[in-house]
């Protein structure tokens, strides 16, 4: 089996959906807890420039959670539901407060590769292809330079 | 560079429609005429041509001259920028996953040292 030790993404055509996989150096027990428990959790979700702390996390079936990352005066928060907390599955709901009406179901299953390895399969469906498209553009203001090099790169040579 | 700037604007004020994203996206899949590419929305033709006149101004779609109906085709320039965003988008997965590489690898020492004590 081959190992995917970067991050795959896809972004599906005909569902607002983007689809992520990536393979660890952990067991599916050790990678359940990094995703519910919240002081494992706190340590690597957030940008290395953003603080996050746990505002209310109750991880089982029917749960609630929502964290506040910070920079700075800058404040993002997320809340969502835990629909289903299983050992090799977890079914959450996912709202940026900052567009508040939006909300992403995300799967993620943990997939048993043998010899302490295990590959995180993550399913975020968003409602509509507008939002999808928001999220995968979003950033944009923070790596437009970047984006800007290329187009200009892409107008210079006649692409554009 | 001015001129460069300005087509910059224009590409992005292009793409940040969603009805005009979606034409785009649907174009990805091959050329299509008005007709076709209008099928789907609730809105007149009118409005469908003015959309391809702003992604046309772009330079993200062109009509090549020939027989009717033309074709509307997609600038392959646009699958760059598509695929930068969606790499964008995975790198910061990507970054949020070494973060997570690193908690498990610590996960591990403590575990492998409460079975040494």
């Amino acid at each position: 089996m081959t190992t995917i030790t970067e991050a795959t993404i896809e972004a599906d055509p005909k569902l607002p959906m983007i689809r992520i996989t990536r393979d660890f150096a952990a067991t599916p027990e050790q990678l359940f807890r990094a995703h519910t428990d919240p002081e494992l959790f706190v340590r690597w979700i957030g940008p290395s420039s953003l603080s996050t702390r746990i505002d209310y996390w109750d991880a089982r079936s029917g749960g609630s959670w929502r964290f506040v990352s910070t920079r700075g005066g800058e404040e993002h928060a997320f809340h969502g539901c835990f629909h289903e907390v299983s050992k090799d599955r977890l079914v959450q709901t996912f709202t940026y407060e900052g567009s508040p009406d939006g909300v992403a179901l995300e799967t993620l299953r943990f997939e048993d590769l043998g010899d302490g390895r295990t590959r995180l399969h993550t399913t975020s469906l968003t409602d509509s292809f507008d939002s999808r498209d928001g999220w995968l553009t979003s950033g944009m203001e923070v790596g437009v330079n970047e984006g800007y090099a290329k187009l200009d790169e892409m107008l210079s040579d006649g692409t554009v | 560079m001015v001129v460069a700037t300005e087509t910059l604007s224009r590409i992005f004020a292009a793409l940040a429609d969603p009805t005009r994203r979606d034409i785009v996206a649907r174009l990805a899949a091959g050329d299509a005429t008005v007709n076709q590419l209008a099928a789907p929305y609730e809105m007149s033709l009118q409005a469908i041509y003015k959309h391809l006149r702003v992604l046309e101004e772009a330079g993200l779609v062109s009509r090549p001259p020939g027989p009717q109906p033309r074709p509307v085709r997609l600038e392959a320039g646009v699958f760059d920028l598509m695929e930068q965003w969606i790499e964008r988008y995975r790198r910061q997965a990507e970054e949020r996953y070494r973060r997570l590489d690193a908690v498990l690898a610590a996960m591990q020492n403590e575990e492998d040292e409460e079975t040494d004590e």
